[in-house]
């Protein structure tokens, strides 16, 4: 009964889905789908070299600072970074007096807390203590909206976890900007009207739809002025800042590498001893009882026929 | 245990006896693991997956206590308390998290072996079907904690993948849309779902332990089945689980977590959805909504119903996946075979196979976007799922001629060397 029931269902399933398969297949050579241009015109991530990539891989101090001071003369004019704390640059290299002055100073971090004023009680800003975390730009997801086109910048405290491409795509996407006129895709194919950017968008081929509401961030040599000298290339910052966002989104890398490594080397050491324990305490289970046919299935088979013949 | 010559539980210390006496406990985990219960000796690697999946129990449970402490399960905290909080401010808070997010991955890595192990050797015959029942319940409990686990970090993945699995129980007609609200709390994802959901994924793994105890319980009647799934005859077909298993698990587990550190260490990310690092946000849905790895086979199940036939697509979608995992409970009556292990049947061998590469397409187009090609594939690969299990199946067990078994466990071991030695 089990089984005729069985039989059914398995007929109906099967049924049902071979029937869908013939009618999607009817319909695609009848009206097949006209192709997207964000597949056709939609590039994959630039090849980005960091010193952080691999397993041993550990952050370039010197350009992790570059980096936050790409961020906080260009990016944070519109984008927070929430989940980083002040106190956290402890990790690129700064002293507390560093950082308190960066937080408060007023001249590197301009933002402030919001705060309450404690006299009348009335929404107030202070300056920012090293415990704060990173004010964002603006008062609230609204204001942002407002500012941007209706926009919303994103956060950029785990940008390159939350993008696929990681580093290599925000390195991609802040030197991708390109005039949508003159661009050709690999096949040398121009963009079609329909494609182009609407008002306030910009032609980004990195950019999953291809116009995206960011107007290019980095646009000259020289943008910023490095305290430690290095040229400030367009491609320079935009290797920086991407170097810098892959710290503020794993903070842990360094520490889980190195610990990667002791725990490996545990663990092996350990299956090795576990396994020379193993081979000693078998050495007498695997010779033991009588011998009489061979294990493979096959050649018993053929060994009894021999012996009924 | 039920093995005449499984050796007697004997303190010999005072303080043992007097122990015995009165709460049995060391002559239970003499019995349970210990050298009183002796297990088939021919058992290959196969066979080590059952303890891995308890190492990985305990693993999720250890990590998952201790990220609860730090964990905040509000709609408003949960993204910054996971990202914050315990990826950053708790000590080695990193370390937990990791451990928990591939510490599950693993967990299904190793149990799905398992359940193959089950599927190839046909474990789940007669004596052990309740085993094998009991099995499942594990995982159907696993899947549904995989999935509460999932929403708790409250990141687009985590809300939309709310979204759409409650979403499964809207597609039954009238009563459907009730109980959805009902599980949730309310008409979307939101705190009242967020907050019962962490109750539920801090209960079931606790569940989960206790239909673990009734899973070992069960298989200890009839003892371990084995590669050639002969039973076991007399002593010399057995070793007793300690020291000898217990030496081979201890090996074994270690160097399978050995693999299980260097993706938690160096490709923590590798396993998990980039979008889910992005907060929920009820208004914007998420170019592709894919659930984890090792729902992708049920999920491309589910969407390979494009067809209102009779009943709508994603009733028959629903009805489909979950009839993909229930029909597994009825196998032993679908798989009529009296030979158990998949060695001496050669045809249901080669369908074992074609099934494996079904289950990885499956997989594949469960993960991948979609598309017209991949749909086509995903269809054909889902008819097949249960062409296999409820026609081909009962049919192979009744018509293929299997092969000659052999007299015993340990002849089937000690053989080999006998030709062995008489050919050189």
């Amino acid at each position: 009964m089990v089984r005729v029931i069985a039989f059914l269902v398995g007929l109906v399933f099967a049924g049902v889905l071979l029937i869908s398969m013939i009618s999607n297949a009817a319909t695609y050579f009848t009206n097949p789908p006209a192709p997207l241009a964000a597949d056709e015109f939609h590039k994959e991530p630039k090849a980005l070299q960091l010193s952080s990539d691999g397993p041993f891989g550990k952050f370039d101090q010197a350009q992790l600072q570059r980096g936050l001071q790409v961020y906080t003369e260009v990016c944070s004019a519109c984008h927070s970074l929430k989940l980083v704390a002040f106190r956290d640059l402890k990790a690129l290299g700064y002293n507390d007096a560093e950082i308190k002055a960066y937080a408060g100073s007023g001249k590197q971090w301009k933002i402030e807390v919001p705060s309450i004023n404690p006299d009348t009680g009335e929404a107030a800003t202070r300056k920012a203590l090293p415990s704060d975390n990173f004010p964002g730009p603006f008062a609230n997801d609204t204001a942002a909206r407002a500012a941007n086109n209706n926009a919303l910048p994103p956060d950029l405290s785990l940008i390159t976890k939350s993008r696929e491409g990681g580093a290599a795509y925000i390195y991609s996407l802040l030197t991708g900007f390109t005039d949508p006129n003159t661009y050709r895709n690999e096949a040398g194919k121009a963009l079609p009207a329909d494609a182009k950017p609407a008002p306030n968008l910009h032609f980004n081929p990195y950019f999953a739809n291809l116009n995206l509401a960011m107007p290019p961030p980095l646009t000259t040599n020289g943008q910023v002025t490095y305290a430690d000298g290095t040229p400030a290339t367009v491609d320079q910052m935009a290797k920086d800042v991407s170097a810098f966002l892959v710290w503020t989104a794993q903070p842990d890398l360094e520490r889980r590498h190195a610990a990667g490594l002791a725990v490996a080397v545990f663990l092996l050491f350990a299956s090795v001893l576990a396994f020379l324990a193993y081979q000693q305490i078998w050495h007498d289970a695997k010779g033991k009882g009588p011998v009489t046919v061979p294990t493979k299935p096959k050649v018993q088979a053929r060994t009894r026929r021999a012996k009924t013949k | 245990m039920s093995f005449s010559w499984a050796k007697p539980y004997e303190p010999k210390h005072p303080a043992m006896k007097w122990l015995d006496q009165r709460l049995p406990i060391p002559r239970l985990v003499y019995g349970a693991t210990g050298p009183g219960y002796p297990v088939p000796r021919n058992l290959n690697y196969f066979w080590n997956f059952g303890v891995l999946a308890g190492v990985f129990l305990t693993i999720q449970i250890v990590t998952g206590i201790v990220l609860a402490m730090h964990y905040v399960s509000t709609a408003d905290g949960a993204f910054n308390s996971v990202n914050q909080l315990i990826m950053r401010d708790v000590n080695a808070g990193w370390l937990l998290r990791y451990a928990h997010m591939n510490g599950a991955s693993f967990f299904f890595i190793v149990v799905y072996i398992h359940i193959f192990r089950g599927l190839y050797y046909g474990s789940y015959k007669p004596p052990r079907e309740l085993v094998w029942m009991l099995g499942l319940v594990i995982y159907l409990l696993m899947m549904a904690n995989a999935f509460m686990g999932y929403v708790l970090p409250w990141g687009q993945m985590s809300y939309w993948g709310a979204q759409v699995i409650t979403g499964f129980f809207s597609a039954f007609p009238l009563i459907g849309e009730p109980i959805r609200v009902w599980l949730l709390g309310g008409y979307a994802p939101d705190q009242a779902a967020l907050t019962r959901f962490f109750s539920l994924h801090y209960l079931l793994p606790f569940v989960i332990a206790a239909v673990v105890i009734l899973h070992i319980w069960a298989l200890h009647i009839p003892g371990s089945g084995n590669p050639t799934g002969v039973d076991v005859k007399d002593e010399k077909d057995t070793l007793p689980f300690h020291p000898y298993f217990t030496a081979k698990d201890g090996w074994f587990s270690a160097s399978f977590l050995l693999i299980y550190a260097l993706v938690t260490f160096y490709a923590p990310n590798y396993l998990g959805h980039p979008d889910n690092y992005i907060p929920a946000n009820p208004l914007a849905t998420p170019a592709h909504i894919v659930p984890e790895w090792y729902f992708w086979p049920f999920y491309a199940i589910l969407r390979s119903f494009t067809l209102d036939f009779i009943l709508p697509a994603k009733l028959w979608g629903v009805l489909a996946m979950f009839s993909s995992i229930l029909l597994l409970f009825f196998l032993p009556w679908l798989d009529k075979s009296p030979v158990r292990s998949g060695t001496y049947r050669p045809l249901f061998k080669r369908f074992f196979w074609l099934m494996v590469i079904d289950v990885l397409i499956l997989g594949y187009v469960g993960g991948a976007p979609i598309s017209a090609f991949r749909t086509a594939l995903g269809q054909f690969a889902a008819a097949y799922y249960f062409l296999h299990f409820l026609v081909i199946l009962p049919l192979v067990s009744k018509f293929e001629t299997t092969l000659p078994l052999p007299n015993s466990i340990s002849e089937s071991v000690l053989g080999e060397r006998g030709t062995m030695a008489t050919a050189g």
